[in-house]
């Protein structure tokens, strides 16, 4: 398998912060792959993205040392607009990416950076909006939006980009429950069908974790675990830690201690089986 | 006492955002505004303290009519935390952040210094005081923006959104500090679509659809709900959820408005027939 993301020993301050917001973290993301980072507030998510897609060290100033590589490239080195066509980051904070007068324009925008085709421009904004289901806010403004819509606009801008790895920062932090879901749906579809890689950060991990085949876990800026989710979610709950929002079910079955040492469930569909079993 | 009476909100655009809304929210209780994204929640937060008058109808905070009084004199009354810290910042650090609407109340710089070290000390926030808020990770600038309006200590505090960007420690210390401030016999309004912790500390929902109300009640009956919540986009708990499904399967006893992880253990022990098992701690 050809790797997507590689990273090694990557340590990062930021200019005038007294501590290392990354520290000597080393991750490979192979192309394909449905990874999940979950971690505590403040535990380096955000600042691996970044360096990820070269904003930093190009637009932040620090102290950076080790190695990125997106696609073989060294983002560091190379404008970001090439490193945006391989891989595109949807920030945590949607304002962060809005700024045209209409949400058509602020999806068209990068697009017309490239020099595509109108027609080509057409297919793709459609395209992300019909992923998104903001069909209807296509002459808003994107500042008359709530924040969810604002998310889904957020998203369908990357989207139109049509990145081979998608990074994707918090994304359903402002969405409503049925928006999250339809979301990480529409993704791991993206993932299946087009082959996208996809590395996300969340904190929703019940929703989450069932469409992911791997689940890294950050704190204080290191890697602290990286494996299949029921394994990581075993360990995390046999650690009593409680930085990371564990699925609900998977808490029961752990106090009730229903799984003995087979596997934590993700799903009711799992939890139910459990209990069935237990109760013969 | 809040009381909305006949409430419509219509923005200059012409988009009605909230439409006849008639309820009033007492002390003592945390109620849980929730609907789909753009169903009105935030509309309705931004009218509690007056920064939105209505279109028509009545706004009244303890009496007061909203249309008839300034922003400022409500802020004391009702603290609003935004749904995006970003928009609340503007000193160089945090501590000054904290400090600064105390000092505009009055206090004097000391005094406002002093109550702004015990607030973000309560919120585990002190070693970031020398910080500028715009360095500070998503997680962090959402408890210092809870910290700004505690800080002053309003009667009613009100929160859009209070879970987005928390992890689960944030999230636990969050529900501890409702829960303390409903102790101290303030009325706690938040807009979530997180249900899973609103179930785990709410005791009334408000379910916002389109602009209007579809229902009002106690959390165990709304969010056990399944059809409701759907016509509003919202996921069904996993705790009822859950129990629905094992009723589903044959499992019976099982309480139909169970919502709170506490007592989704000590029902589902009781029915595995280990009624004393002692639950792992610190895993609920």
């Amino acid at each position: 398998m050809r790797s997507a993301i590689e990273v090694e020993n990557l340590s990062f301050k930021y200019m005038g912060s007294e501590f290392f917001t990354l520290r000597d973290v080393s991750l490979r993301v192979d192309e394909g792959e449905f990874a999940v980072i979950a971690g505590a507030t403040g535990c380096g998510k955000s600042t691996l993205f970044k360096c990820i897609i070269g904003l930093i060290p190009q637009m932040y100033q620090g102290d950076y040392s080790g190695r990125v590589r997106v696609k073989g490239i060294d983002p560091s080195r190379v404008p970001i607009s090439r490193v945006a066509q391989l891989a595109g980051l949807v920030f945590q904070n949607p304002d962060n990416q809005l700024f045209a007068l209409t949400v058509e324009n602020d999806v068209a925008f990068a697009l017309e950076n490239l020099g595509l085709e109108r027609e080509e421009i057409e297919r793709r904004i459609s395209r992300a909006f019909k992923i998104m289901g903001i069909e209807d806010l296509r002459n808003k403004s994107p500042f008359e939006l709530s924040g969810g819509q604002k998310q889904r606009v957020a998203i369908a801008s990357v989207l139109a980009l049509e990145p081979e790895i998608l990074l994707l920062d918090e994304p359903t932090s402002s969405l409503d429950g049925a928006t999250a879901k339809k979301l990480l749906d529409e993704l791991r579809e993206i993932n299946r069908r087009d082959g996208i890689t996809v590395l996300i950060s969340e904190h929703r991990l019940d929703l989450v974790l069932r469409e992911a085949s791997r689940l890294i876990v950050m704190d204080e800026g290191k890697i602290i675990a990286d494996d299949d989710p029921r394994s990581v979610v075993r360990r995390l709950l046999s650690e009593d830690y409680d930085a990371v929002e564990l699925p609900k079910l998977s808490k029961i079955a752990w106090s009730l201690r229903l799984c003995g040492d087979g596997a934590i469930p993700l799903t009711q569909k799992e939890f139910v089986g459990l209990m069935l079993r237990c109760s013969r | 006492m809040i009381e909305f009476e006949k409430v419509t909100y219509t923005y200059p655009s012409g988009v009605t955002a909230l439409r006849d809304i008639s309820l009033s929210i007492g002390g003592g209780e945390i109620v849980a505004l929730m609907g789909e994204n753009g169903a009105g929640k935030t509309t309705f937060l931004k009218l509690l303290n007056g920064l939105l008058k209505p279109t028509s109808g009545v706004v009244r905070v303890d009496g007061v009519d909203t249309r008839t009084t300034t922003v400022a004199s409500l802020a004391r009354l009702v603290g609003l935390v935004f749904q995006n810290p970003d928009s609340m910042f503007f000193c160089p650090t945090v501590l000054e952040e904290v400090s600064y609407a105390l000092i505009q109340f009055g206090l004097s710089k000391e005094e406002g210094a002093k109550q702004a070290e015990k607030t973000l000390i309560s919120l585990g926030l002190w070693h970031l005081r020398n910080l500028s808020p715009f360095t500070l990770s998503g997680g962090e600038k959402k408890r210092l923006a809870i910290a700004v309006v505690m800080a002053w200590s309003p009667k009613y505090v009100v929160i859009d959104e209070p879970t987005s960007g928390l992890d689960g420690r944030g999230k636990r210390t969050l529900k501890e500090l409702l829960e303390e401030l409903l102790r101290g016999g303030k009325c706690v309004i938040i807009s979530s679509h997180d249900v899973e912790f609103v179930s785990e500390v709410a005791s009334r929902v408000v379910l916002l659809r389109r602009g209007e109300v579809i229902a009002d009640g106690p959390s165990e009956e709304i969010l056990t709900n399944t059809e409701l919540l759907t016509s509003a986009s919202l996921l069904t708990p996993q705790i009822p959820a859950l129990f629905k499904e094992l009723r589903d399967q044959g499992f019976r006893g099982l309480n139909h408005r169970c919502i709170k992880m506490e007592d989704a253990l000590r029902e589902l022990s009781s029915l595995l027939g280990r009624p004393n098992l002692d639950l792992r701690s610190g895993s609920a």
